[in-house]
């Protein structure tokens, strides 16, 4: 049976299952973790913050709450607010009218909460200084991605970084939703120089982002007027603390917060305001994520159903093409069960060749698959990721063996599953039936 | 369950076989044939016995039911005194692996084993994989010694598409006595050989009952039916 050329084949079906389940888990659930793992890193373990643009008050008194917390590691205040960017480039072209997000931070804090501090160029040691130009210290600096620099622009040093410039233009307003300094004229507008680039590896943020001194973003944003005012609170809680607990916890601490203070001046404001851990907050991308490992878990059942199909298959044949063998060895007291064996068995070595072949297969395809992609750009312009879209060093083919010993086992269990219904069938033959004269 | 492996002595008066009231039929299409009509037989320890009928006349299936393969409508049949309808699946497995040794007309070889493999096939059946990683050893000497006493010794490693159907046949002897069984069953054993060839078969068969072994054969020829000490005629599924 097991030379035959549709065993063969069948093995050669099987390989080809688990090659494509074994390259594609691989890659995607990389892809999938390092994009999770990138929004995570960019946005915290918890948010408590508002969509409205006015924000909330007294925020300073709930970050020592949230200080004393033993849960909570660090605390990082953000003014976020939609923009109107200008840029000013080195040889004075310029790019008007560019819709960028203002993200004014206190980089250490928020170095601490986030990956801010990993992702910047220049300053990952000196993180504190980060906004401070090397070509005018006295010029309030900032740090962008792509509204300044493209990814090939950025220079080896900080002194060497072209002098960018970003006029920050955006609507100040009061805590009561009012345009700020209304009898001053509606806009409000500022100058900043770039100092880095921190590409956090996420195109929607990357894109748009300007990250500013938090005062500086606070007083453009009219929020240091009256009571100051914030857009949100992001959170990094201490290590083994679950994430969804520790939400909860920040979501129990608000709310007494919030009662408290109903009754003071802009109270209204805090009603605003949610918990939410970071999966929460970027739901849109987290459910497009997990819709998309849904679609490719059934993908790969639908693979895994064609798997077991083959196998039937091919066992059916064997079965029908091996009946007197069959009865020859009934007639010679081999056992149904054991005449059942045979063929699970030779269902199981089909799974254990293919599968193993499909893995081998699978592991060198990953381990090789950067060369390719490279060989592939290099002689038919060919790129698989989009590195714009993607920035990843490389396409993604960290193999896991639990992966790779799950999908051989699920190969062989497949197979095992084809091979039942045949086997339970050769078992049931009854030997004279494929013994007598008539039936050769 | 009954003792089915004693060992075998020439010409006593024990019944090792005893088929009582066989009935048996079998439905083509709306039309039902009865093959089997009420058949008394029985068998001794040692003896030679031909079942002689013209083709049709339900030799095969007789044979198939005293050999444990196939299951009587009505009757029985008793080995040693035990009734094989009382037998488990695994006491029939048994019986007909190490009790029974069956010879058919066209060999019934497995085409991808060699001569030697098919032999010793009843052993590894009998046995187990663990047992016969344990007895291969003795297994293909005895099987060795049984193919170079039907002058097969030359040809052990061959396929059976290799041989002729002499040869074939001897291999499929050699396979029914390598568990050396109380009763050998053969089913027309000369019914694809020349002349020549299926009187040194016979002659082998003869042999063997002359060390002691027990045949029933079945056979349309009366010249082959003659070698036996014993014919029966079946006639319209009747033994007369």
């Amino acid at each position: 049976m097991i030379k035959r050329r549709i065993t063969l084949l069948a093995v050669l079906a099987v390989a080809l299952c688990v090659f494509v389940v074994i390259v594609v888990m691989t890659i995607l659930s990389d892809l999938t973790a390092e994009i999770k793992h990138k929004y995570h890193s960019f946005i915290g373990d918890c948010v408590v913050g508002s969509k409205s643009l006015v924000g909330f008050v007294y925020y300073e008194e709930f970050m020592d709450r949230l200080e004393r917390a033993d849960f909570v590691q660090a605390v990082s205040p953000v003014i976020n607010s939609p923009v109107l960017v200008n840029v000013t480039m080195p040889m004075g072209q310029i790019y008007s009218n560019r819709i960028g997000q203002l993200m004014g931070i206190n980089p250490v804090r928020h170095s601490q909460v986030t990956g801010f501090g990993e992702w910047l160029k220049y300053h990952k040691q000196n993180v504190a200084d980060v906004f401070t130009s090397s070509y005018e210290p006295n010029l309030p600096g900032c740090v962008s991605v792509h509204l300044a620099l493209g990814w090939g622009d950025v220079s080896d040093t900080a002194e060497a970084l072209p002098k960018v410039t970003l006029d920050i233009t955006c609507l100040p307003l009061t805590g009561k939703g009012a345009l700020a300094r209304a009898g001053l004229g509606l806009i409000n507008t500022r100058s900043f120089y770039v100092t880095d680039t921190a590409p956090a590896g996420l195109w929607r943020f990357d894109e748009g982002v300007v990250y500013v001194p938090f005062e500086e973003a606070q007083a453009l944003c009219g929020m240091n007027l009256g009571l100051k005012r914030v857009n949100e609170i992001r959170i990094k809680f201490k290590p083994g603390v679950d994430l969804q607990t520790g939400r909860n916890k920040v979501a129990e601490l608000w709310n007494d917060f919030q009662r408290a203070g109903a009754g003071r001046e802009y109270g209204d404001l805090l009603t605003r305001v949610k918990v939410q851990s970071w999966m929460s907050y970027q739901r849109d991308v987290v459910s497009a994520l997990d819709t998309e490992r849904l679609m490719m878990l059934l993908i790969f059942t639908i693979i895994g159903f064609i798997a077991v199909f083959i196998v039937f298959v091919v066992v059916y044949m064997i079965v029908s093409h091996k009946s007197k063998d069959i009865g020859i060895l009934k007639s010679i007291g081999v056992s149904s069960g054991n005449v059942a064996a045979v063929f699970l068995c030779f269902g199981f070595l089909v799974g254990l060749f293919g599968a193993g072949f499909g893995a081998l297969g699978g592991w060198q395809f990953l381990v090789h698959i950067n060369s390719i992609e490279k060989w592939l750009f290099e002689h038919f312009e060919f790129r698989l990721w989009d590195q714009s879209i993607f920035p990843i060093g490389g396409i993604p083919n960290q193999i896991q063996a639990r992966l790779l010993i799950g999908v051989i086992l699920s190969g062989i269990a497949a197979c095992l599953a084809g091979a039942l219904l045949p086997s339970i069938q050769a078992a049931r033959r009854k030997p004279i039936e494929t013994l007598q004269v008539s039936q050769l | 369950m009954a003792n089915i492996n004693e060992p075998t002595s020439k010409s006593t008066n024990e019944v090792i076989l005893e088929a009582v009231g066989l009935c048996k039929s079998y439905s083509i299409g709306a039309t039902r044939l009865d093959v089997l009509k009420d058949v008394d037989f029985s068998v001794k320890t040692g003896e030679f016995v031909a079942v002689l009928g013209a083709s049709g006349s339900g030799k095969s299936t007789l044979l198939h039911i005293l050999g444990g393969l196939d299951k009587p409508d009505k009757g029985r049949v008793r080995y040693r005194g035990a009734d094989l309808a009382r037998f488990s699946g695994r006491e029939l497995n048994h019986f007909r692996n190490k009790t029974v040794g069956f010879v058919f007309q066209f060999y019934h070889l497995l085409d991808e084993l060699n001569v030697l493999e098919n032999v010793v096939l009843p052993v590894m059946a009998g046995v187990g994989v663990l047992g016969w990683l344990r007895s291969r050893g003795q297994a293909k000497k005895n099987g060795n010694q049984l193919l170079e006493s039907l002058g097969l010794a030359h040809r052990s490693r061959h396929k059976p598409f290799q041989l002729s159907g002499g040869e074939r046949q001897r291999v499929a002897i050699a396979r029914a006595l390598i568990n050396r069984p109380s009763m050998i069953l053969a089913d027309e054993p000369t019914g694809n050989l020349d002349s020549a060839t299926g009187n040194g078969i016979l002659d082998g068969i003869e042999r063997l009952n002359k060390s002691g072994q027990t045949i029933v054969m079945v056979s349309h020829d009366e010249r082959v039916a003659a070698r036996a000490d014993r014919i029966v005629r079946l006639i319209d599924g009747r033994l007369v």
